[in-house]
């Protein structure tokens, strides 16, 4: 392993900025195909609801309508159902209950949202004129959309084959021992808590592009996703039957994911299907209102979380039990977020030494759920940082010290958990240590004197979490579900010229991959920075790969592009020892230069790239020509990124509104190639996570009308919600990728949330307030001091 | 059909539309000016915000017919002639002030405005109080009220774009 970095640690400019400033980015609805037509969906305005009948004569009569689709036409054709890639086992060793997801509704509609004609139409206005004619009668059927109404006795069932409307019951950790400590423990604190509903909301709404060549008999995607081999191989095998030599999907310019575009979603498939019926382009865009009744939502957990403590406060056991709501269907991931990518994480920061965690998924008439920025570890670490005040108010152990006393200590790395994952590295002092330092935790006294002269409620909260990133090292997510592997992919291809075209199988949709994946290149090579490029989202460029998420794409796929990197430098070494007439063994390579070790004689990596390629004296006989790598790279462990939130706000008890005053994150994402981009990731992970925490809510009704179904009713936060984001590393470096990278892009959603909400009790403590639940919207916090006013020190108003 | 005639980035375009149509539409699909995007149906996000007369308008509110006789400015009209990126563009790169670039046209725009409207200086708070009416799901909008920050003196003539 080459160990030279140097560049790395600049914050360079990101070559991707001038196109998007300029107005010149290429996002999936900026491109139109020749001849193309226009798909707009009809879906059931019905939470649950049976077809009766589907009238579709009118809107095929209307002007410039090309086709009418519905499920018949899907089925006719072998269309098979959206898949799942991830299958749980229930406690008694039976596997989750997976119905189907047609690409159309077929005989029953379970969301309201759900797709049921595809109508296609030279115009989108056309399209939509015509969906307006189609009659669809629908035969209502009870729904529940929240997760106390769908497991209620009696409840109606969502999918028939789910009793109860479980789709598993899932558990982990050992409960004897548990049971154990909780006997003999001093103290006991329990905390019910719910984790909201939240819209992913990337400003690009989702976008999909079918196309297909009689001739040849290919097909083209382009789509707005994350990852395009998966969406191959996902709607290639198991949805249209399309072997992979003839599908080609691209993901250009995407504007946000965060989540949401991971997964393969039913447009994908009617308009690549739909292409082929009509041997013409096929091109369909999500309205806002459309994307906030068919984007996965995210988390909606409700839990019950007990820690059993001894007479010191040390932690002796945590029992946590959750119900997860997995929406009509089961998304991609769905069923690894409340599970393998939530309750693994319920070790936190602390040496608790025994845990029990028992997951019930369910399904109820809504969107389906899946990952969303975090995706289970939020959900995790709200529930134990809210538990940790919460034991701090119920026990008096204050609750810097709390923390303290239970952290995993810096020299017990690596550190197994009770349940499963292996921390390689962290320091959780030091990221606790500078965060109070920079939030000026001691001076908050006075701030909140200050405060309460002006009639402001000042809180601080704290958290403190670790969470588990890099997805994934393969053989062990496959044991646990998984039902692909999670490898990444990086083919580096050297120009005669020296200039370095990468390929990587992640996806770059806001990250600025093109920009840290070219310092690190150019770093390692000793080549200008302006002489690499990043081609991502293209299957037909790139061998393969499995894409962005999980802060995956620089732990996996950086290393990925070091692997390949090692080789084109062990292949260039072999080139410079013959033109330098030296021993392999003695050729060294630093800076862009192959020397003979201890001598000045040296080739340049130009000369070597050029010598690779066009020859006149080379050791043919020993090396092929060409300076070329690729390189799969499987992580051995997942990373640990981890840290310390503070947040400082002030509630106004006259309208309940929270100001969030001041937020430091001090975050160890391992090794950090480019501050500026690292810092934006956690500064926007952070917004995510105050909103959550603030001002989110995905609302249903009782009968399972989505309530909060556009930017006019769901509420995002604005310039004006927002502070600025004090954010600092700590570094120790991840112990097994080359790099010592952790991940970032998820850290801020994660720490934040109880950050936030601890603040806003430590606000209203005086009000006797134990917990809120997200969001703490100001007509909530406005009720509880109005309650509170009434009846002073009231003990818990836990409940929404 | 209605005709509209208007100029947009320095250019004539007479274009007949619908009476629905709307400014957007006929930037995007009619002048292939897709820079200039749509986030929501609601007028919320502002990613369609374009100049009309000189004033930030949300295109996706505005119907074509509106504009005719007017003077547009889209994203694409906003660097010099010789590519030159105008302070607010270089001050948003110069600060990371977008990452998936989405949001960004109609950002930029809404702050050029905003800037060329308060020549008498604007406090954070009125940067974070003007731009309210733009969401950015990436930032968390930190790095582009710096970067607006630093575009007012810049627009104003009383410096150039600092580096951190």
């Amino acid at each position: 392993m080459n160990a030279i970095f140097e560049g790395i640690g600049a914050s360079v400019r990101r070559k991707e900025d001038l196109r998007f400033l300029s107005g010149r980015g290429h996002y999936t609805d900026d491109m139109n195909r020749p001849g193309q037509t226009h798909c707009v969906l009809k879906r059931s305005d019905r939470p649950h609801a049976i077809i009766t009948s589907i009238d579709t004569s009118a809107a095929r009569a209307a002007p410039g309508v090309v086709a009418v689709f519905t499920h018949a036409d899907l089925d006719a054709d072998g269309v098979g159902g959206v898949p799942c890639g991830w299958q749980i086992h229930s406690k008694d060793g039976s596997p989750m209950v997976e119905p189907g997801h047609p690409v159309l509704a077929t005989g029953r509609v379970r969301h309201v949202g759900d797709p049921v004609v595809a109508v296609i139409a030279e115009t989108r206005q056309q399209a939509r004129n015509a969906a307006e004619l189609l009659v669809i009668d629908y035969q209502d059927l009870p729904a529940v959309a929240h997760i106390a109404d769908a497991i209620a006795p009696g409840a109606a069932l969502v999918q028939e084959a789910a009793a109860g409307n479980t789709c598993f019951d899932w558990h982990i950790g050992d409960k004897d021992l548990v049971d154990a400590a909780f006997a003999r423990a001093t103290h006991r604190v329990k905390l019910d808590l719910t984790n909201n509903r939240l819209v992913p909301n990337a400003m690009e709404p989702r976008a999909a592009i079918g196309d297909y060549d009689a001739m040849s008999g290919d097909y083209t995607l382009i789509t707005t996703s994350q990852n395009p081999h998966v969406i191959r191989l996902l709607m290639g095998a198991f949805v249209l039957h399309i072997p992979e030599h003839r599908l080609r999907v691209l993901a250009p310019d995407v504007g946000g994911g965060f989540g949401s575009k991971i997964y393969h979603y039913a447009e994908e498939a009617i308009v690549t299907w739909a292409a082929g019926k009509l041997k013409r382009p096929v091109k369909w865009t999500a309205d806002r209102s459309e994307a906030f009744m068919s984007d996965a939502h995210g988390r909606d957990h409700a839990s019950t979380a007990e820690m059993a403590l001894d007479a010191e406060g040390n932690f002796l056991a945590l029992r946590v039990a959750t119900v997860a709501n997995l929406g009509a269907y089961l998304s991609t991931f769905a069923p690894a977020v409340p599970t393998y990518l939530s309750a693994t994480l319920l070790a936190g920061v602390y040496k608790t030494p025994a845990i029990y965690a028992e997951v019930r998924a369910i399904f109820t008439n809504t969107v389906p759920v899946d990952a969303y920025r975090g995706a289970g570890r939020p959900e995790s670490t709200f529930l134990l940082e809210r538990l940790l005040d919460t034991i701090a108010h119920d026990t008096g152990i204050d609750r810097i010290e709390l923390r303290r006393r239970n952290f995993i200590p810096t020299d017990a790395f690596p550190y197994q958990t009770p349940v499963a994952l292996q921390y390689d590295s962290g320091d959780y002092v030091s990221t606790l240590n500078a965060a109070l330092k920079a939030a000026d935790w001691d001076g908050f006294a006075a701030r909140r004197a200050e405060a309460k002269a002006r009639g402001k409620l000042r809180g601080i909260g704290v958290s403190t979490y670790v969470e588990a990133c890099g997805i994934a090292p393969s053989k062990l997510v496959g044991a646990l579900g998984a039902r692909a592997a999670l490898y990444e992919v990086a083919q580096i291809r050297v120009h005669p010229t020296g200039s370095v075209t990468v390929f990587t199988g992640t996806h770059s949709h806001g990250q600025g991959h093109e920009t840290t994946f070219a310092q690190l290149v150019a770093s390692q090579l000793g080549v200008p920075f302006e002489n690499v490029d990043i081609v991502h989202g293209d299957t037909n460029k790139i061998p393969f790969g499995m894409g962005t998420y999980g802060s995956r794409s620089l732990a996996v796929g950086g290393t990925a592009m070091v692997k390949a990197m090692d080789k084109i430098i062990a292949k260039g070494k072999k080139i410079a020892a013959h033109l330098l007439e030296a021993s392999v063994d003695d050729i060294e390579f630093a800076n862009g230069n192959f020397t003979v070790a201890g001598t000045d004689r040296a080739k340049s990596f130009g000369e070597i790239a050029l010598t690779a390629y066009v020859p006149h004296n080379y050791p043919i006989e020993d090396i092929e020509p060409g300076l070329e790598e690729t390189a799969f790279y499987d992580p051995a462990n997942f990373t640990f990124p981890g840290g310390c939130h503070v947040c400082e706000v002030e509630v106004d008890p006259e309208t309940g509104v929270t100001t969030v005053v001041n937020f430091t994150a001090v975050d160890d994402v391992g090794r950090v190639i480019n501050p500026m981009i690292v810092e934006g990731q956690i500064q926007g992970g952070v917004a995510q996570g105050i909103g959550q925490a603030l001002l989110e809510n995905a609302v249903y009704d009782e009968q399972g009308q989505l309530v909060s179904g556009s930017f006019m009713d769901y509420t995002m936060p604005r310039a004006d919600n927002l502070p600025n984001i004090s954010v600092g590393t700590e570094t120790t470096l991840c112990t097994h990728n080359a790099l010592g990278v952790k991940g970032c892009g998820e850290v801020g959603a994660i720490g934040s949330p109880p950050a936030v909400i601890n603040a806003v009790v430590d606000a209203l403590k005086d009000y006797g307030v134990r917990h809120v639940n997200m969001p703490a919207t100001s007509q909530k916090l406005w009720q509880i001091i109005q309650d509170s006013s009434a009846q002073p020190a009231v003990a818990n108003l836990s409940s929404n | 059909m209605p005709q509209v005639t208007l100029t947009v980035n320095g250019k004539s375009h007479t274009v007949e539309v619908e009476g629905r149509t709307l400014l957007v539409e006929l930037l995007r699909e009619k002048l292939g000016l897709t820079g200039t995007h749509v986030g929501c149906d609601t007028s919320q996000c502002g990613a369609c915000t374009v100049h009309l007369n000189g004033t930030s308008v949300k295109s996706c509110t505005t119907l074509a017919l509106q504009a005719d006789g007017g003077v547009v400015t889209t994203i694409e009209g906003l660097a010099a002639a010789d590519g030159t990126l105008h302070p607010m563009q270089e001050a948003f790169r110069e600060h990371h002030a977008l990452q998936c670039g989405f949001c960004t046209p109609g950002m930029v725009m809404s702050a050029v405005d905003l800037v060329n409207s308060n020549p008498q200086g604007l406090s954070e708070s009125d940067i974070r109080h003007g731009l309210e009416g733009n969401l950015c799901r990436c930032t968390g909008y930190h790095n582009i009220v710096k970067a607006v920050a630093a575009a007012w003196p810049v627009m104003h003539g009383k410096e150039t774009v600092a580096a951190e």
